[in-house]
């Protein structure tokens, strides 16, 4: 049913005309979306519901402070639809959320956008990300990877939203000229009835996102080899995981890492002194803080086929671990083995939740 | 002179099958190598991966997985979720460049003792010919 409407002014102007159109028609409760907290160029997300405070919107810009799947979880369930302004990994991340029973599809206006991609913290909190934001647009007006956005998001080429009830397009547009939203499905066209807007015919794939693809392709290839370089046997693994400090930073900002009782949270790896002091004797030294190494071989095999690339994990990594490019190319091998891919449908069950009778005959059988 | 080389296998055993088969092996007299150190689990699906990352990190030199044949865990379905799960381990194993071959799932029936030594065996040699687990030398992991 996808049909596209477009709206004289930019992009970010006509999309947040379109959530007060929401708003002030009374048709959701609220909106979602990344907001300017200050002057400093510093940004969040908020949830709006007065008008005026749209004011402070900054719904496209490329900065992800958190992974909105996770806060979505927290309010999947009120009385009115809330409109929500995410990216195409957060959604993905969400889909996996909704898998695990964390959240629901049901009261949310997904919008999303085919995405450029997000900056790094550190450009991001520079104090001055604008800077950076007129070579961005050029780039994604011209289907072109930005050099300056994350290392996971230039390998990323899930782009185009899956799942999404709109779709802002991005990728190959003039974007402080125009805004052109697909309607996907028809809980978004009910709510859009009636906004002022120009139905055009024409597609929301374009030879710009074609260009983009095999760029972001070709960058995916270089990054996954480059990962195999970095962590490769036992030694790889050591040197890349004993910067770890152990934080778990990685896994608290994860979207998929949402269990309460993480076997890493728990007392499993609190030791008793005489099990540290066996291995000080055993092998003449211990290092600390314990299983770093375990942790990520274990959060690989516990999570790393819903893993969307978001590149969260890396961000907030003290020690400055690649975590997200780990995660992403040993999530696709894993996925691979099921023909899962995370966050592309909502019936996809997780692979550790189900099973065939017929099939990995090769294990097990001797 | 070198000391020869005795493997240690961690072997978890789900208490219906495999477990049992071993008992069967050991009333029956049946020779197995002692390099077998089985823990036993209610069933194969208690095996937490991480438990057997735990093993392998800790310097034992394989780690065997016993369960039911499929169609008969005792739970129904456990043992088809070992077999994704254990394929998940070595698919990050391989991805990461460990060694996958010193984890094996094998099913293994209460009534299987003779299958159970012959494993054993198998799995003992194919260890001793790939030599100690190199975790073991590792002080800081
Ligand atoms: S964020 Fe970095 S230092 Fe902290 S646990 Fe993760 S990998 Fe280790
Ligand atoms: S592992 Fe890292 S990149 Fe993957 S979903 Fe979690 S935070 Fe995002
Ligand atoms: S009871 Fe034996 S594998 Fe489940």
């Amino acid at each position: 049913m996808d049909y596209l409407l477009r709206v004289e002014k930019s992009a970010e102007h006509g999309l947040i005309d379109f959530l007060k159109f929401l708003l002030e028609n009374d048709r959701i409760g609220g909106v979602f979306t990344l907001r300017k907290t200050g002057a400093d160029g510093a940004f969040d997300y908020g949830l709006i519901h007065d008008t005026a405070l749209l004011e402070d919107a900054i719904p496209l810009h490329p900065f992800m402070p958190v992974n909105a799947a996770q806060d979505l979880s927290h309010f999947a369930s009120m009385k009115k639809p809330i409109a929500v302004v995410i990216r195409p990994c957060e959604l993905r991340a969400f889909i996996e959320l909704v898998k695990r029973s964390q959240g629901s599809m049901d009261h949310f206006l997904m919008i999303s956008y085919t995405c450029g991609g997000v900056f790094p913290f550190d450009v991001a909190v520079s104090g001055e990300p604008e800077k950076e934001l007129p070579d961005y647009w050029e780039s994604v007006a011209r289907g072109q990877i930005f050099p300056k956005t994350r290392e996971t998001c230039r390998a990323c080429e899930h782009f185009v939203p899956m799942n999404a009830d709109v779709t802002v397009s991005l990728i190959g547009e003039t974007v402080n000229e125009v805004c052109i939203f697909c309607i996907h499905t028809e809980k978004a066209m009910h709510l859009a009835e009636g906004f002022e807007s120009k139905r055009i015919e024409a597609e929301l794939e374009s030879p710009a996102i074609e260009t983009l693809r095999r760029e972001r392709q070709e960058e995916k290839k270089k990054l996954f080899e480059n990962t195999v370089i970095r962590v490769n046997g036992l030694d790889g693994m050591i040197d890349m995981f004993g910067k770890c400090i152990g934080c778990h930073g990685c896994s608290r900002v994860c979207p998929i890492c949402h269990c309460i009782l993480c076997d890493f949270e728990s007392h499993l790896f609190d030791y008793e002194p005489s099990m540290i002091e066996d291995e000080l004797y055993r092998k003449g030294g211990v290092r600390l803080p314990t299983d770093t190494v375990l942790y990520h071989i274990g959060r690989l095999n516990h999570m790393s086929f819903s893993c969307v690339g978001c590149g969260m994990c890396t961000e907030v990594c003290p020690a400055g671990i690649p975590v997200a490019a780990i995660f992403m190319r040993t999530g696709e091998e894993t996925a691979q083995l099921f023909d899962y891919l995370p966050g592309r449908d909502v019936e996809e069950e997780v692979p550790v939740t189900v099973y065939k009778e017929e099939e990995l005959s090769t294990i097990g059988e001797d | 002179m070198k000391e020869p080389f005795h493997p240690k296998i961690v072997s978890f055993l789900c208490k219906w099958c495999t477990y049992s088969g071993a008992d069967l092996a050991g009333t029956s007299r049946m020779q197995y190598p002692p390099s077998i150190l089985p823990i036993r689990v209610m069933c194969s699906s208690r095996v937490n991966p991480v438990f057997v990352i735990k093993s392998y990190l800790s310097g034992s030199d394989g780690v065997l997985i016993g369960g039911c044949h499929p169609g008969d865990c005792h739970y129904q379905s456990g043992n088809y979720h070992t077999r994704r799960r254990i394929a998940i381990l070595k698919k990050v194993f391989d991805s990461i460049g460990l060694e996958t071959e010193r984890v094996r799932l094998s099913w293994i029936s209460a009534s299987e003792g003779s299958k159970f030594a012959r494993i054993s065996e198998e799995f003992t040699g194919k260890i001793e010919s790939m030599g100690e687990n190199p975790t073991k030398k590792k002080v800081f992991l």
